[in-house]
């Protein structure tokens, strides 16, 4: 139950954020998540929006090196140790975290995005542990 | 069958080339040391007299000029005609130090004209071509050198100067352009260009390229030659000794035949001036044999390169000089290391990385620091900062095999590093600053 996401190369200078926030905005686009990893040099701004495909030809058409990939979204009881429960059933599981994000918290469950090496072996393993994953259709009406 | 714009000249025995060369070389030196008092005192502080340069091999009695010489003697130091005589000045960027300006009368400029001929008949020109020059016009050697060589071809000539590459490719396609002549950066960022505008080479009718003033690579050589379908011409020359034409590329593209009958090339080493045999690699050095105006007589140009009279599959026997490995001016010594950006270069195309790169020599703490900024390519994009990392990891090691000394590489966004359409910038050496 993957959902789209587009990742965006940024350089680590000042005024770049506010640009392509500005470019995303003047085209309507409503950004349901996002998190920004960074380096000294460079930041990596993740997105989930509706329309994938629209906004990455938006990006791509003003410059902007984009990618999209396929992650999970697990939804889990809004508790310390939500994420612990998560991390330790991919762990057993053998699947490498790249990286997690909050979505949304709502209704007391917390929807934390999480970007793994394999898809579908990480989803069979939340499954396995009682965890759900959401779909893209159910995050959009939170 | 190789087409020559000056069989005469561009097939003749060695021995008769030497000959012509000598009777030359007499005249110029009796020319120089009548006309320009720059030389002649250097000549006098050596001792030499024109009469005793009989033949090409006294050249190595005569004194060396070097580029400070120019700056010394700028601006009309080293005329060696009266200004009225003069019809044109051409001159460099002045990127490094004070600028060359020199001068031509109407003869040097013809004879320029006709090297530059000699090239493109070479690079396959006909007058049945259109010939585009997307070099720079104005100052700069490179437009108007090839715009006469066109013209003397009987080309089609599209004298475009270089910038506003849609309009380029525009005129290119409506005109049935078949010959382009501009620096390698601006070629490359043609063929960019080209595929971003969604077209192919199928969609331009271009077969062949000259391209000069600037360093570049084979690897760069090939992606050129792929990205417009077209065969990628060398050309060499300097301002100093009248802009491109001084050497060309034929068909075998394995270095550039000199047109001896106008320079007179010589290896030496750049440390002690000592003249070098054939095959040695060391710093080129040229004499003008007919020059009116601008004559310099053994002007090192400080790029090092190797000669060779092998015999050419072309049929030109106008000896070869191999593309200049690095100038002495560009060459950068980093922790007491020869580094050449050509090198780089070479490296990044072979990792898959664009030509578009900026190279940035600091120092810290008394230790020369080295970092390559690199555009990432939309392949080679990630999304996660650990695959992005891995590949600047991989490339400064693959930098650092190749130089010896470990780089910081910063993968950047597409086109943020600036583009040229003339010479590129690709060196900063801030290290100056705190001398
Ligand atoms: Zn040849």
């Amino acid at each position: 139950m993957a959902v789209k996401q587009i990742s965006v190369f940024i350089q680590n200078k000042k005024g770049r954020l506010a640009k392509v926030s500005r470019l995303l905005a003047d085209n309507g686009v409503y950004i349901r998540a996002l998190s920004i990893a960074d380096t000294q040099d460079f930041g990596i701004l993740r997105l989930i929006c509706e329309d994938v495909d629209k906004v990455n030809s938006i990006l791509k058409e003003a410059g902007y090196l984009t990618t999209k990939t396929d992650v999970l979204v697990a939804a889990v009881k809004d508790d310390p140790g939500a994420l612990a429960i998560i991390a330790e059933a991919l762990r057993d599981a053998d699947v490498s975290i790249e990286y997690v994000y909050e979505l949304a918290t709502v209704d007391n469950i917390v929807y934390l995005v999480v970007r793994v090496d394999d898809n579908q072996v990480a989803a069979a393993a939340l499954a396995g542990a009682g965890i759900r994953t959401a779909s893209e259709e159910e995050i959009f009406k939170l | 069958m190789s087409n020559y714009y000056q069989p005469e000249i561009e097939t003749a025995s060695v021995e008769e080339i030497k000959a012509l060369q000598s009777e030359k070389l007499v005249k110029q030196v009796k020319h120089v040391y009548e006309n320009v008092k720059y030389y002649r005192d250097l000549m006098d502080e050596k001792g030499v007299k024109p009469e005793d340069i009989k033949s090409v091999d006294d050249l190595h009695k005569l004194p060396f000029l070097t580029k400070a010489d120019l700056r010394d003697a700028y601006p009309y130091g080293l005329l060696g005609t009266d200004l009225k005589n003069c019809v044109r000045i051409q001159s460099t960027s002045g990127t490094t130090g004070r600028r060359v300006v020199a001068f031509y009368t109407q003869k040097d400029v013809d004879l320029w004209e006709e090297c530059c001929a000699r090239a493109i008949v070479a690079a396959g020109g006909t007058n049945g071509d259109v010939c585009q020059v997307a070099y720079g016009y104005g100052l700069f050697t490179g437009g108007p050198g090839l715009n006469g060589g066109s013209h003397k071809v009987g080309c089609l000539t599209l004298p475009m100067s270089s910038g506003n590459t849609e309009r380029q490719i525009q005129f290119m396609r409506d005109l049935h352009s078949t010959i382009i002549c501009c620096t390698p950066s601006y070629a490359a960022y043609i063929g960019e260009t080209l595929k971003e505008m969604g077209l192919t080479p199928d969609d331009i009718d271009l077969k062949a390229g000259i391209f000069g003033a600037e360093p570049w690579t084979e690897e760069m050589r090939r992606d050129i030659e792929k990205s417009l379908g077209i065969k990628a011409y060398d050309i060499y020359g300097l301002t100093e000794t009248s802009g491109p034409g001084v050497s060309f590329e034929c068909e075998e593209q394995t270095g550039m035949h000199i047109n001896e009958d106008h320079f007179l090339a010589e290896i030496i080493d750049p440390e002690t001036g000592e003249v070098l045999p054939e095959g040695s690699k060391g710093e080129l050095v040229f004499t003008s044999l007919d020059k009116e105006a601008f004559p310099l007589l053994r002007y090192r140009t400080r790029d090092i390169c190797v000669l060779s009279r092998k015999k050419c599959s072309c049929g030109r026997t106008l000896i070869k000089m191999s593309k200049p490995m690095g100038r002495s001016d560009d060459m950068l010594i980093i922790r007491g290391v020869n580094v050449f950006p050509s090198q780089i270069e070479t490296v990044l195309l072979k990792e898959g990385y664009t030509s578009n790169y900026l190279i940035e020599v600091d120092r810290e703490h008394n230790t020369d620091t080295l970092d390559v900024y690199v555009e990432l390519t939309s392949e080679q994009f990630s999304d996660t900062v650990k695959e992005i990392s891995a590949k600047e990891k991989a490339l400064a090691n693959a930098i650092k095999i190749m130089l010896g000394i470990n780089p910081k590489v910063h993968l950047v966004a597409p086109k943020t590093i600036t583009r040229s359409e003339g010479k590129a910038v690709r060196v900063i050496d801030k290290r100056k600053l705190h001398d």
